[in-house]
Formats: structure tokens, sequence, C-alpha cells
């Protein structure tokens, strides 16, 4: 394909959806699109909009839209997930379902990448930059213009995986793309370019966010909280953006490999002429492996604050907990080869990963003993956050046990690539990283917004969810157990499989009522928000930090840096009935709400784009476009403004008197 | 609750769940909720075939042995796990109206950390030393003990259907490979397309199927029968209709069917080949007489070769 191919490159009218289903989704999408922007017309909000939100720099209003755009991503997903229960449940015999092979292959590779990269990680992005400067004491993030520009790049990338939806299409080789499949020759379409843009901005983002947090953690606490006396999930923050910062290169350096391939002909890992497609297989998960702990390690630091705080006891075994979270991460990165038992390496290989990874099994269940110890001799209040914290101690349990057995190489050779293996992951995935995820978020909701969410309607979508996972998910590992591989679109009526998919099904319906009660959950809060406010700053009678200050956390977090002695530092001032002293208010320095993050990821999208449909003129603007705006703000000298001691004053007792008049 | 001055969110607080439901339903409710499972597992189990709890191979059968004997040894940290959380949590709960001790400040006991240390530690060291074991005894690489001669079969995956090729005899087969049961054969495994996984459960595990590649399955069939195998690795559009049998039958049986697939009607020459390798679905067992003597290794060599000698093979275009 030739430099001046065309103007549009291999772009054309055909590039619109042909498949019902595709044009179905496309349309939906475009129309949501125009609701929203008719109705940010309608009530003049755009430029308030664009103030308060697009442009902002502050960690809590970032963190707030990376939860809103993973959220969506997260209904997308499921509509993924209700195709695939639709299709595999009907789709026997001499019934073919309700989509092609093609669709369907396209349907879950975008369920698995979407989950995974816009939901998990965009959920916990979203939760750190909510929480981790207030745990730790701090006004900011260390580089917040970064933080704006990571959380931009994964919109970017999120857009980008979208738009597949409805010019050209998806990838249909998996949610991580093996070669030969997923090279030029077996996949000539668009879809994989997708794919690998998508990720690679993404990705960009999610590095730059581990750099920004691990400065933020390391060079930005308290004045007196040392690295022993941080909160847990700091720990596992800090931690997992250390492995975020060892794993992304080589997702990144993988997906460019590939990208090379398929864009400018070489070979690495292509069949024949030189090509390895092991080679990819062990470099994307190289990358693969730590990243599932990348984000399951925050959910156990989530659980274990929120443990703590419900049982009304310090967290047992502290050091023991921090420990074990340091050799999982690093246990991690010596694993990979777990996920290919079966492409035939050695004995003697295949057993010492197979080891290595069983070990990871006794810091995990060292964790879960101490956290049934934080319960043991505690006063536990069984608010929505406990639920789904037992859920996940029963459900994490069951797939941990599952992974163990699936880490003995010769198990392994029988239940890989089966429906037993997708229900293990989803074990791991659900009910450790979504449960703690959603558990996370009802414990901090009111220091964001400055009320609570109902308690009752976050109980019952947890035990929709829990219910319905044992339904969608048990079921899988029979499958696996009776031969039924994963990813099959069409299946014999003699396997005898049909009503365990009919089953799973179900599960997955139940799952989404409990989706439909969170929904719930947010309009009836946000209804109610004036009965609801938490007028304290501290309404689960919590232990760190971020519950000395008022509910909504003011832009400057304190208005005091706080000072920290000890572990558990709020816990312990209200132990000691430490009366707050008269603030001596100082001039506290901010960062300028600037749009330039979103311009760069604009044009990174553009330059996503332009590289997908081989438009290269449009690949050197958006690549001039993103090196000309970092040029800009790098010598943009007047990015902080300072609120003075007065004005800080001003604001918290105008805040103070806001609380009053609710109370 | 405590800001329900409101009175519609007073009567949704105390509604969901509703307050009238007893405690101990909570509990038992959950534990009903797993026996049912359990029950409905069981008897679903029973009137189904579940290739990988009925094995017919030996390598099947040891397999399946390591799987129980994993899954009782998980159970030993799982039964305790789910006993203690649901204990504690009963017990300790806010509103219990027994004095329970509370010690908001304990939290750390040596002896106590040292045990659960030491539990996974234990169970991990020795399923460690069985993995170690096993993963050598069970090495798809290694012949099977057994007094027969062993069979070398070579498995060819192309898009979407197997080509099972046997070089001693010199005659092949679509999507149908007999082998005679209590014969270690040797699945010397390739792939003329994308990656594959070759797996027949009821005779034990997979191991995948690569371009440029060969690697090596043995299995071994107990007794006569049918077992279906398929690709375990997603390879494309015709990817579910993947699907093989591999008959077990007796010595005798097997030679039979040898003596008619070499009066089959067509030959399997490069060209005839080229022709198979072409994307086809779902296609119906066929036998071949004739296989040319090196067309494995041309197919396995072919993405050695750099491209431009490769037309000259006659294998690909």
């Amino acid at each position: 394909m030739g430099l001046f191919a065309g103007v549009l490159g291999r772009l054309s009218w055909s590039a619109l959806p042909h498949a019902p289903i595709t044009i179905g989704g496309a349309i939906l999408m475009v129309l949501l699109g125009l609701a929203v922007a008719g109705l940010l017309t309608y009530t003049k909000r755009w430029k308030w909009l664009y103030r308060e939100w697009l442009t902002a720099q502050d960690p809590k209003k970032i963190g707030v839209m990376y939860l809103i755009v993973a959220g969506l991503m997260l209904l997308r997903g499921f509509a993924d997930v209700l195709m695939m229960r639709a299709q595999q449940a009907t789709s026997v015999g001499s019934s073919h379902g309700v989509v092609s092979a093609d669709t369907f292959q396209q349907v879950f590779s975008a369920h698995g990448t979407i989950m995974i990269f816009f939901v998990a990680m965009g959920l916990m992005f979203g939760l750190i930059n909510l929480v981790v400067p207030l745990l730790i004491g701090a006004r900011d993030v260390a580089f917040p213009f970064l933080n704006a520009a990571s959380f931009w790049l994964f919109v970017a990338g999120m857009l980008l995986i979208n738009l597949s939806l409805g010019i050209g299409e998806f990838s249909a080789a998996g949610w991580l793309a093996y070669p030969p499949l997923s090279e030029l020759r077996y996949s000539p379409g668009v879809g994989v370019d997708y794919w690998i843009w998508s990720l690679q901005i993404a990705g960009a983002g999610s590095l730059l966010a581990g750099v920004n947090f691990l400065v933020t953690i390391l060079k930005m606490r308290a004045p007196g909280m040392t690295l022993m006396k941080m909160p847990v999930f700091v720990w596992s923050v800090l931690i997992t953006m250390i492995m975020v910062i060892f794993a992304f290169p080589i997702l990144t350096a993988t997906l460019s490999l590939l990208a090379l391939d398929r864009t400018l002909g070489m070979h690495f890992f292509t069949a024949g002429q030189g090509g390895n497609a092991m080679m990819y297989v062990n470099l994307i998960w190289a990358w693969g492996h730590p990243e599932v702990y990348i984000l399951v390690l925050r959910a156990f630091g989530i659980y274990s604050e929120i443990v703590a705080t419900f049982s009304r006891k310090r967290l047992f075994g502290y050091s023991s907990m921090v420990w074990a979270l340091a050799s999982i991460a690093f246990l991690s990165f010596v694993v990979w080869l777990h996920h290919f038992f079966t492409m035939g390496a050695g004995a003697d290989v295949n057993a010492f990963f197979g080891i290595t990874t069983m070990i990871i099994g006794i810091p995990t269940g060292v964790k879960i003993f101490n956290w049934l110890f934080t319960m043991f001799r505690g006063r536990i209040k069984f608010a929505s956050p406990m639920i789904w914290f037992m859920g996940f101690v029963f459900l994490f349990t069951i797939g941990g046990m599952t992974g163990v057995m699936l880490a003995v190489p010769a198990i392994d050779y029988q239940v890989h690539n089966s429906l037993f293996l997708v229900a293990h992951f989803h074990n791991m995935i659900i009910a450790g990283v979504v449960f703690g995820f959603f558990a996370g978020v009802t414990y901090w909701f009111p220091k964001i917004f400055g009320f609570r969410l109902h308690d009752g309607l976050g109980k019952i979508a947890a035990w929709c969810w829990i219910v319905g996972f044992v339904l969608a998910f048990w079921p899988l590992y029979i499958l696996g157990l009776m031969g039924a591989t994963r990813r099959l679109d069409h299946y014999d009526a003699s396997t005898g499989w049909q009503p365990l998919f009919i089953v799973a099904g179900i599960g997955a319906v139940v799952v989404g009522i409990g989706v439909f009660f969170q929904v719930l959950q947010v309009v009836v809060s946000i209804w109610q928000r004036n009965e609801r406010r938490d007028l304290t700053g501290d309404p689960w009678n919590g232990r760190t930090l971020e519950w000395s200050t008022a509910s909504p956390a003011p832009i400057y977090n304190f208005a005091v840096i706080p000072k920290v002695s000890e572990r558990d530092a709020f816990w312990v001032a209200k132990q000691r009935g430490d009366k707050p002293e008269r603030p001596e208010y100082e001039d506290i320095t901010l960062p300028k709400n600037t749009p330039l993050g979103m311009v760069i990821a604009g044009f990174a999208l553009i330059f996503g784009f332009a590289v997908v449909w081989h438009i290269w003129w449009l690949v050197l603007l958006g690549f001039v476009g993103i090196v000309t705006t970092i040029i800009i703000r790098a010598n943009d000298e007047d990015t902080e403004y300072t609120l003075t001691a007065r004005e800080v004053e001003k604001l918290e007792n105008q805040a103070a008197k806001k609380r009053r008049q609710y109370a | 609750m405590c800001y329900n001055k409101h009175k519609n969110q007073l009567i949704l607080d105390r509604r969901f769940p509703p307050k009238t439901m007893k405690l101990k339903l909570k509990i038992v409710l959950p534990v009903a909720f797993a026996v049912l499972v359990a029950v409905v597992t069981v008897w679903y189990l029973k009137r189904h075939s579940v290739p990988i709890l009925q094995p017919r191979g030996v390598v099947g059968q040891k397999e399946r042995g390591l799987l129980g004997f994993t899954l009782l040894l998980g159970m030993t940290v799982l039964v305790p796990v789910f006993i203690m959380a649901t204990v504690i949590a009963y017990r300790y709960r806010e509103d219990n109206p027994k004095r329970v001790s509370y010690t908001p400040e304990w939290s750390t006991h040596r002896v106590a950390e040292t045990i659960w240390w030491g539990i996974p530690i234990t169970i991990i060291a020795i399923l460690g030393v069985v993995t170690w074991r096993t993963t050598h005894q069970l090495d798809p690489y290694k012949t099977l003990a057994s007094s027969k001669k062993p069979l070398t079969i070579q498995v060819v995956s192309l898009d979407w259907k197997w080509l099972f090729i046997y070089p001693e005899q010199h005659v092949a087969s679509v999507n149908l490979a007999p082998i005679p049961v209590g014969t270690s054969v040797d699945f010397e495994i390739t792939s003329d397309t994308v990656m594959n996984s070759f797996w027949v459960p009821q005779l034990g595990g997979q191991i995948y199927a690569m371009p440029g590649m060969v690697t090596h399955l043995h299995l071994l069939a107990n007794q006569p029968g049918d077992y279906a195998g398929a690709s375990a690795n997603i390879s494309g559009s015709g990817f579910a209709g993947m699907k093989f049998t591999v008959r077990g039958s007796s010595q005798a049986n097997f030679n039979a069917w040898l003596n008619t697939a070499e009066h089959a009607t067509q030959p399997l020459s490069s060209a005839t080949y080229a022709t198979l390798a072409k994307p086809s679905k779902n296609m119906a067992p066929t036998v071949y007489n004739h296989v040319q003597n090196d067309l494995y290794d041309t197919i396995v060599m072919n993405y050695m070769m750099p491209s431009d000698t490769k037309s000259t093979t006659g294998v690909k275009q």
C-alpha cells in the first residue's frame, strides 16, 4: 500500500456496518450521544461542562470522570455478555443462534478488551484518583497535568474501540489477539488495528498514571506518615504502580511489533519468514499476568480498609499484609508461562512455572486469614460494602482453589482454554476486582459527593451479583469438564451442554438485575441527596485521614495538612478525644484548569484512527498535533494559582454554613 | 441510617432488605442455595457424558486422579475458611444480643500468624512435590508404556479441519483418526494455518498446533469407542466446527480400516493437499491413500523458508 494510496486510505462507505445487530448498536450509541448533547444544550450546560469538568486538573473530578466512562463501558461490556449468552444458549444443532460466527468472535473479543482495559482499569484508576491524595493527607497528585492527560488518553482509547462498532469492524481474534490469527494474512480487516491502537493509546495513559501515582505516594505523604504507617490501600496502589511501570512497556513494545507486522509488512510474529508467534505469546503474558495482579491487588487494598472500618478494629497483621502484597507483586512476574503450558515446553519448565504459580496462593491465603481475623472480636456493621466483601471471600476463595488446580500443568492440559478456565478467571476478576471496586465506591462515595448511597438497594444489588455470578459461572466449570472449549459460536445438541448454557444465561440476567439496582441506587441517592448528606465528614466511623476532612472534600482536600504519628491516624485521634485546634490557614497553590490534556488525547485519537485506516496525512497531523501541544504546555509558565489563607478561611466557612443548613 | 427524615427513604431503607427476614435465614438461605447447586450438579453430571471425569485413556485417567487429589487438598483450606467466615461474621456482628468480646486494638498475634503462613506453605509444599512429579510423569512428549509397538500419526490443523497422516501406512484421513486400543500413539502435531489446540478430552490433555513447529502428544486409548476431539484455540470463523473423532478400535478392526483406506479413491499428492488446505467448514471425514512421502515435512518446513522460494514447494500459493 503506497503512501499516497488515496486521501482516505482504506476508508470508504463499505466501512459502515452491515449486520443488523451492529447497525443497531451503532445507531443506539449515536442517539445516546445526541441525547446527551441535546440535554446539555437545552440546560445551557456546555460552558459549565467545559470549565468545571473537561478542563479539570483536580484528581477528584478526574476520578469521577473515570468512573462515569468506566461505568458506561461496563454497560457496553455487559451488552456484549447478553449477546454471548443468547448466542450460546440458542446456537445448538440445526439452529445457528442470534449472530454470525464472525460477529460473535468480535463480540467476545470486544467484551474481554473492554472489561479489562476500559472497565476494570478505569474503575481502579478512577478510585485511586478520588482517594489516594486524601488517604495520604495530600492536596493533589504530583503531576496534575500528566494525570489529566492520562485520563484523556484513556478516553481516546475508549472512543477508538467504540468507533469500530460504527466504522469498520472490531478484532475477531480474542482479547489478546494471538498471532498468526491476528496477522494481516488471516485478519486482513481493520479490526485488529483498532484493537492495537485503542490499547496503545489507553496503555500509554496507564503508564503515565503509574508514574504519577508512584511519585505522589513516595513524595507527597503527610508529615509523619512513614511507609509503614500508610493505609494498606495506599500500599497496594504503591506496589501496583511499580508493577504498571514494569509491565506496561512490555505491552507497548509487543503491540508495536504486531503493528509493524501488520502495517509495514514486517515479520516479528508472522507464520513463516522468521516470524515467531510463540514470542508474542510469551511477551503478551509477561505483561498480561502482572496486569491481573495490577487489578486485584488494589482490590485487596480496598478490602483491607473496609474490613477494618466496618469491624471497628485495627487491621490484623498489617506487616503481613504489606509483605503479602509485595511478594504477590514479585511472584506475578515469574508465572507468565502458566498461560500456555500446552505450548510444548519441557516438563522442567512447566513444573517450575506451575510451582511458582501455586506459591502465590500462600500470601493470598494469608490475606484472607488476616481479613477474617480483623473481623474476629470486632463489632461488624454489615453495610453494603461488607456484603460485597463477604461475597468476595466465598467466591474468590473458590476461584483461588480452581486457580491452584489450573496451576498443576497436567491438570491444565485438560482444562486449558475450556470454559473451566473462563469460569476461573471470572471468579478472580468479578469477585476480586469488580466486587472490590463496588465496595470501595460505596465506601468513599460520601467523601467525594457529600452524600451516602442508599444502603438497602446496594445490598440487593450485591446479592443479585453474588447469586447471578454463581448461576452464570458454576455451569461453565461443569461445561469445561464436559469438554466445552471457550469461544464456541455453535455446538452439537448431542453434547448435552444446552441446559447449562441456558442456566448461565439466566445467571447473566440476574447479574443484570443487580446492575439495574445499582443504577437505581445511584438515581435514588441523588434524588434524596439532601437527606443523605454526610455532615460530619466521617459517615462510617473511619480510621484514615480522608475522614478527617469535610464531605465533599474541598478542592484542596485539607485546609490544614494533617500530621501523622501512627497508623489509623484519624481513629487514634478520635480515641484520644483530640479536639480540633483552631486551624491556622495558609496559602494553597493549585493547578489551573487547562484543556491541553484533552487536546493531546484528541490528537492521539486522530492519530490512532488514521493509522487504522492508513490515512497517512492524518497520521502526520495527529503526531504533529501531539508534539506541538506538549511543547506549548511545556512552555507555559502560568499553570498554577494561589488561594490565599483568607480565601481558604472563607471557603471553609461557606462550606460549614452550607452543612449547617442541611442539619 | 441516620438522616432518614424523609418518608420515602425511611420506607426504602426499612423495606430493603426486609427487617422481618430473620438473621438466621440469611445464613440458611445461602447454605441451602449452595446445597441445591451441589445436588443439581451431581444429578446433571450423572445423566450426561462428562469426558474429563470419564476418561478412556491412561493419560486422562491419571489427569482425573490428579484433579480429584488437588480438589480435595484445596477443600482442606476452602471448608475451614468458609466455616470461619460464616461463624465470625455471625458471632461478631454489631447487633448480636449476646455479649461477645470486642478488642479494637488487637491487631497482631505472632503464633496465629505463623500458623496461617504455615498452613498454606505446607499445602503448597505437598502440591509442589506432586506437581513436579506428575508434570514429568505426564509429560505429553513421553511415550506411554505398552506391550504394543507405538504408532505415529502426523496431525495437521487446517482451516477448519484436521488432517491425520499415517506416515508408515501411507494413508491419511480428515476429521477422523482411527487408532488401535492399548497402543501408545504419538501425535506429531503442526499447523498449516493459525494456531490451534489438539484436544481429545476423554483420552487426555491437549497441546498446541503451530505453523512451522512440531509438538508431540502421546495418548493411549484403553477401550474401543469414538472419542470426540476439538480445537481448543480460536482459529477464525470456522473454529467451532473444528471437531474430529478419534476412533479407538481393536488391532484387527484398525488393520481392516487401514486396508480399506489403502483402497481409497483419492491419493494425497501435493496437488490434492493444496485443494484440501483451502478454507472450508464442517468437512465430512474423508480418507486418502498414497500419501506423498515428504508431505508432512514439507508442510512444516514451508514456514521455515524465505518467501520467494515458497511457491516452488507446490504446497502453498
